[in-house]
């Protein structure tokens, strides 16, 4: 019971801890991330995109076909949880992968 | 997979959690604002993908057919939730001793059944089953179409039964060289080592992502909550040279059932100078690895699929991607333990699919 008590505690915690630290930062970096992504080259974008499919998606599998933009949407959210990928790696592998 | 030893029969406990569902509803609550409102031509849509395989195992001198079906229902719901569940339909066939058609089990499981929530840029809660972040290869690499060989790795049993629990995880960057990936898990129901135990655990992975070189570093840690309260640990790399077509991972782990390691590495051979257009689609692989028998009975050995005794081994293969999502495969490894050293022999294809359960507009089909 005192091991429940403790486990929850410490999920409280961190779930605050992280919850408001990423709070507190994530105006600032969204804000500064999708004006990134927005009005960056999209040439340059896409070059960006590749290297980090490569460096992340390449360490497992070997690179896959392009499917329409709705399906890579999901498989790379998947991906995002599955993989631990970044929300910029997301970003931009997404873009990559749908151009 | 783990044709070897056989599959043991796992039953599963449910058990409710209310403090942890009342901490996933308060991550959920202060979760923070993530990313904006998706455009409604790139709405993700629900898909059914996954992969089919079928092997030949030549063990010893006996033969085993493996076919099995993984199918991956991913269904996101909004800008940050995902449901998603994968099953195994496994069928093992062997002709009998005296003779005759081949015949086996056919078994069949859930290996994980999920809600996730992208709550911000730093966390993504999970609850229900879900796999074991213990070490890569349980989570990352376990599918037929994306391992190098398909022979499991001896030490894949250890802390990687499924957990039924809620899980903290994601991936940041802490600057422009390095991300970090975290999980932090509690599981409140588990598989145990026979078919009635079950199990509670809280468990940890974290690992450093250098983007230059392409390397990753990590450990992980599990620790039970009941009897013995055991710990388990692991470590864990994977390296891709920005150069060469060539991919190394490799494992550790330590725990009362046991230990051992493995390494692998997969060479592309996209740089060859001859066949040029056959050889792109060629990968050669190679795989050593080494477990050390723990603590535990010989039925338990047996009902974990651990090996009973210290193994060596060591596998070498092809494998040749006759187009997106399917390739060839054909391994020949040879095993070395107190138990008797024998051949292992593998062929066979495995291939991925992954179709839309729902419209997909836009004016790329699927290539």
């Amino acid at each position: 019971m005192k091991i429940k008590a403790l486990l929850t505690l410490i999920l409280c915690t961190f779930a605050l801890g992280t919850s408001l630290f990423a709070g507190s930062n994530s105006g600032k970096k969204e804000a500064s991330a999708a004006p990134m992504v927005q009005s960056a080259n999209p040439d340059s974008m896409r070059i960006e995109g590749e290297n980090r499919f490569h460096a992340n998606c390449g360490r497992c599998h070997a690179v896959p076909q392009k499917f329409p933009p709705r399906m890579m949407a999901t498989v790379i959210r998947h991906m995002r949880v599955r993989a631990t990928i970044t929300e910029d790696d997301q970003r931009l592998i997404l873009f990559y992968m749908t151009q | 997979m783990s044709y070897l030893f056989g599959k043991s029969v796992w039953v599963r406990r449910r058990r409710s959690v209310p403090g942890i569902g009342i901490v996933a509803l308060f991550a959920f609550l202060l979760a923070g604002p993530g990313f904006s409102q998706t455009a409604e031509s790139d709405k993700p849509v629900p898909i059914l993908t996954g992969n089919v395989g079928t092997f030949s195992f030549v063990t010893g001198g006996h033969n085993l057919i493996d076919t099995q079906i993984n199918p991956v229902v991913l269904v996101p719901l909004g800008d940050r939730w995902l449901i998603e569940s994968r099953a195994e339909f496994e069928g093992q066939f062997q002709r009998p001793p005296d003779g005759g058609p081949y015949g086996g089990p056919v078994s069949k499981h859930v290996d994980y059944a999920q809600v996730d929530y992208i709550a911000n840029s730093y966390v993504t809660i999970t609850a229900g089953r879900f796999l074991t972040p213990f070490g890569i290869f349980n989570e990352r690499l376990y599918p037929v179409w994306i391992r190098f060989l398909q022979p499991d790795p001896l030490t894949l049993p250890i802390r990687t039964a499924p957990s039924d629990g809620v899980m903290f995880r994601g991936g940041f960057p802490v600057n422009p060289q390095a991300n970090v990936n975290y999980a932090l898990y509690v599981s409140a129901t588990s598989i145990g080592i026979d078919s009635v135990d079950a199990e509670r655990h809280v468990g940890g992975r974290v690992g450093v992502f250098l983007p230059g070189p392409r390397l990753e570093v990590g450990g992980s840690w599990q620790k039970t909550l009941q009897d013995d309260r055991k710990n388990a640990f692991g470590f864990h790399m994977a390296w891709q040279p920005a150069k060469l077509p060539l991919n190394v991972r490799a494992e550790y782990a330590h725990a009362f059932e046991g230990s051992g390691y493995w390494a692998e590495g997969a060479y592309r051979l996209s740089q060859s100078r001859f066949w040029h257009k056959a050889m792109r689609r060629t990968e050669v692989v190679a795989r050593a690895q080494q477990f050390f028998v723990g603590a535990i009975g010989a039925d338990a050995e047996a009902a974990l699929n651990l090996p009973g005794a210290n193994t060596q081994e060591a596998d070498f293969g092809v494998n040749y991607f006759l187009k997106d999502g399917l390739k060839g495969i054909a391994s020949y490894g040879r095993q070395f333990s107190s138990a008797g050293n024998f051949n292992q022999w593998s062929f066979g294809l495995a291939y991925r699919f992954l179709v839309p359960l729902g419209r997909v507009s836009g004016t790329q089909g699927v290539q």
